[in-house]
């Protein structure tokens, strides 16, 4: 059941002074199963990019495909697999509308057409996904909780359409180093669980290395790497630094340590580079 | 050096939305030098934003004192010439630009203060030209990156010429260049232009810049000390719900696997240097 | 899209139209839109197109986009246009239908009327594309100042206006934002009765309304920590002055209303 990206191109403000071509040409695919995270700096075409994938911008040219259904077609097939693919925007707290939690998590399960039961069966499992308690929640006003709970009800409020593909545009932005653990906790929780593609798009490189099984590089309208997140912080860092990235700092600390004459292999882990370090200086030790 | 910013005891009190009281700071005490540049770091609700809104009188305090520049905050005679002293960046570089075009939005502050048109160009090219976003100041805000965006609220405060500046999580809406490119700038207006500048902040590789850190929580001020000192602080820091840079990270795990390596390692330069010895 | 309204939107640049007061401006605005109203005959609806293009030259504004800005209300032009049309009086009838009668005069009127709308749009987006917002609304300001002591709020007004216009692409900007997460998460804008529509808006209206509102709490106090502290005593950095360019622009506006009263009244063109 893969998401399908053929021959993409778009182009803002088609025909005025501000055009802009934001994606040129890209196809790609995703599979269930995977966590992919997209990087590139502000203005690369990544969020264009994902929002073609949820169906939310059609493409100029080419073709946006789930399971080889348009996305972009005006049918009850088209629609459903629309709601196979979920998009938490940046900022999701901003969108949040309803009264209480639970109507808030509710409205995309109802706009799915679902029953009252079922409404009530996935915003429970939504909430309990995000680590909201429903019986202390469900009946609150979100505009009364703290940022990074209003985060999870927004999240939550994604999650409860129970999609297929999960997009997730800098889910951490803005929180605290605390808050950002826990949201990542319960993404990798439900990715586990449910066998579902998520694709994340960060400016972190950290997160990338750390939760992605692939890492799209975007770059000028196009992907410009496309592979495992070790290997390309391995062995495709001056690629990175032209597109103005950069690679984790767990990598950068190994490139100073080889810089610098001790030989250790990079790595993701900081524990396990530690660990290449112990061994370094036992060896060195027993001469 | 003379104080800048002399705060004592200082509480403040609120009410919230559920009629509660609620104490965001609760005795902190804390002077800043002229021409210090003080990073202050803590999880959400710790109160280091409401420690800076009571550096312009934005924020009064319910018990305590807060002495800018010789002036008490609490005296509402002194508000506006505080105002000119302390200036004030905060997250969302959105809401804190007022006119639709660059050196509009710069010249406001001089305008509100009744400087005389020639100044004021003066005052905005300026400003602009320290921020390095002259070339954008026709330019409208609404088109700008995130991080020119926040330069230009940095012009914007640096046209009032003050003393010092406050920023209040500047970088929290940013992406990686952005982050960067504020960062240098607030670096370089302390460095050649001495100006003071608080920065508050979740992450620690900028706060490594400043001369002094501030870490806080529930309303108080928990540690403080050189970069050096406080991420040597490894558990308290995690304790707080901070991180730590990841060679100062590194150094305490090998220690705790008994490597001999001196404290205050923060930086992956200094890290290597001492495991080559 | 949403983002691809070019109404209301300033285009920066140094041209002549540019560089000119915003006082004369605004005058020079208000006497063009009165001028259509002396326009008549078909040669003087030629006269004003001339202008027109004229003025358009001279801004140096891409052509396209400033046709663009007509879009927005061209469902009011084509009614308007229909209307006349179909119930103009007229000897010449070419259709009926009951009370509706397509008419030659009619059409002629259709297409007069028409086209005052699209000289008056075309002329009040040059008006803003080629004003800065702020200078824009200094020239309002300074227009109005002379009516404070009969209690018009004129600084007020234009900071106001100021602080509208600066936030419209921002808002703009989050109201395409809200739909498309709303849309994401299966919301249907277009179906069912008016009161349904309605009722489906609201996921769109309350987070914008929240929005705008926090973003005026903190733009507020970002202000107020700028010293902001109303009208009194404050200065500004351009302050406005007459130039003999915006006299010059005055003449010709005012030459122009001539032109078109000699030909309607003085000629019967």
């Amino acid at each position: 059941m893969p998401l399908n990206l053929q021959n993409v191109t778009f182009t803002y403000m088609k025909g005025t002074p501000f055009e802009k071509t934001a994606l040129s040409d890209v196809s790609l695919q995703i599979e269930k199963g995977e966590f992919v995270a997209v990087i590139g700096h502000t203005g690369s075409g990544k969020s264009t990019l994902v929002q073609h994938l949820s169906g939310l911008l059609h493409p100029d040219k080419g073709s946006v495909t789930v399971d080889g259904v348009n996305l972009n077609a005006k049918n009850a097939a088209a629609k459903k697999a629309r709601n196979s693919v979920g998009m938490v925007f940046q900022y999701p707290e901003h969108q949040i509308f309803a009264e209480t939690v639970y109507e808030d998590i509710a409205f995309g399960p109802r706009n799915k057409g679902l029953g009252p039961d079922e409404v009530d069966r996935a915003v429970r499992d939504a909430m309990a996904f995000v680590g909201l308690d429903f019986d202390s929640f469900a009946k609150r006003s979100p505009f009364r909780l703290s940022g990074g709970q209003m985060r999870r009800v927004a999240i939550a409020g994604v999650i409860a359409m129970e999609p297929d593909y999960l997009i997730l545009d800098e889910p951490s932005a803005g929180l605290d180093p605390r808050s950002r653990d826990a949201v990542f906790k319960e993404v990798m929780a439900l990715y586990k669980k449910r066998g579902i593609a998520v694709i994340l798009v960060t400016h972190n490189m950290e997160e990338a290395a750390r939760y992605a099984s692939r890492l799209l590089v975007i770059s000028g309208g196009q992907v410009i790497l496309d592979g495992v997140p070790h290997d390309i912080f391995t062995n495709h860092k001056d690629e990175l630094l032209a597109a103005s990235m950069d690679v984790p700092p767990v990598y950068k600390l190994a490139d100073c340590l080889n810089a610098h004459g001790l030989p250790v292999e990079r790595t993701p882990e900081l524990a396990a580079l530690e660990k290449q370090i112990l061994e370094l200086r036992r060896a060195k030790h027993a001469d | 050096m003379q104080n800048l910013i002399e705060i004592k005891n200082l509480e403040h009190v609120y009410t919230d939305t559920d009629g509660n009281e609620v104490k965001a700071l609760d005795g902190v005490s804390l002077d800043i030098a002229r021409g210090e540049f003080v990073a202050v770091i803590g999880a959400n609700g710790s109160g280091k934003s409401t420690l800076a809104r009571h550096l312009n009188a934005l924020l009064l305090p319910t018990a305590g004192k807060c002495i800018v520049a010789g002036m008490d905050t609490a005296d509402d005679d002194n508000l506006w010439n505080i105002r000119q002293h302390v200036g004030m960046v905060f997250q969302n570089p959105d809401n804190q630009i007022v006119a639709a075009v660059v050196e509009e939005d710069v010249a406001f502050g001089p305008e509100n203060i009744g400087v005389p048109p020639q100044e004021i160009r003066t005052r905005v090219d300026n400003a602009l030209a320290a921020v390095g976003m002259t070339d954008y100041a026709k330019h409208a805000p609404h088109l700008l990156s995130g991080g020119q965006k926040q330069r230009v609220a940095i012009a914007g405060v640096l046209a009032l010429e003050p003393d010092c500046i406050v920023l209040d999580e500047p970088t929290a809406m940013l992406d990686p260049r952005g982050r960067s490119e504020i960062v240098g700038t607030v670096k370089k207006l302390n460095r050649e232009k001495k100006i003071t500048v608080v920065y508050i902040t979740h992450y620690m590789e900028e706060a490594m810049q400043a001369d002094r850190i501030i870490a806080m929580e529930g309303g108080r001020i928990k540690m403080q000390g050189t970069p050096k000192e406080i991420f040597a602080c490894v558990e308290e820091l995690h304790a707080m719900g901070l991180e730590t840079p990841l060679a100062a990270q590194a150094a305490y795990d090998l220690r705790q696997k008994g490597v001999k390596l001196p404290q205050g390692i923060i930086d992956d330069e200094e890290l290597t240097e001492e495991l080559c010895r | 899209m949403l983002t691809d309204i070019t109404l209301g939107q300033y285009y920066p640049g140094n041209s002549v139209i540019h560089k000119l007061d915003p006082r004369a401006k605004i005058i020079a605005t208000l006497l063009f839109i009165a001028a259509i109203f002396f326009a008549d005959s078909l040669l003087s609806y030629g006269v004003l197109a001339l202008f027109v293009a004229v003025v358009i030259g001279l801004s140096r504004l891409p052509v396209l986009m400033v046709l663009r800005s007509v879009k927005p209300l061209w469902i009011i032009i084509v009614l308007t246009l229909f209307i006349h049309a179909f119930t103009g009086e007229g000897k010449d009838v070419l259709y009926q239908y009951s009370f509706l009668r397509l008419t030659t005069e009619g059409i002629i009127m259709g297409i007069k009327m028409s086209l005052r709308l699209v000289f008056l749009l075309l002329i009040s987006s040059i008006l803003t594309f080629t004003t800065s917002p702020i200078v824009l609304t200094d020239g309002i300001e300074a227009l109005l100042r002379p009516f404070k002591c009969i209690g018009v709020p004129a600084h007020e007004l234009a900071m106001m206006m100021t602080i509208a216009l600066r936030f419209i692409p921002t808002l703009i900007e989050e109201t395409d934002r809200i739909i498309k997460a709303q849309t994401a998460r299966g919301a249907d804008f277009d179906s069912g009765s008016l009161l349904q529509r309605a009722k489906n808006m609201l996921p769109i209206l309350v987070p914008l309304f929240i929005s705008a509102f926090r973003r005026a709490d903190e733009l507020a106090i970002a202000m107020e920590a700028r010293c902001y502290r109303g009208g009194e005593g404050r200065t500004r950095m351009h302050e406005l002055a007459y130039k003999a360019k915006d006299f010059i622009a005055l003449a010709i506006i005012i030459l122009l209303i001539a032109v078109l009263a000699v030909m309607r009244w003085g000629l019967g063109l």
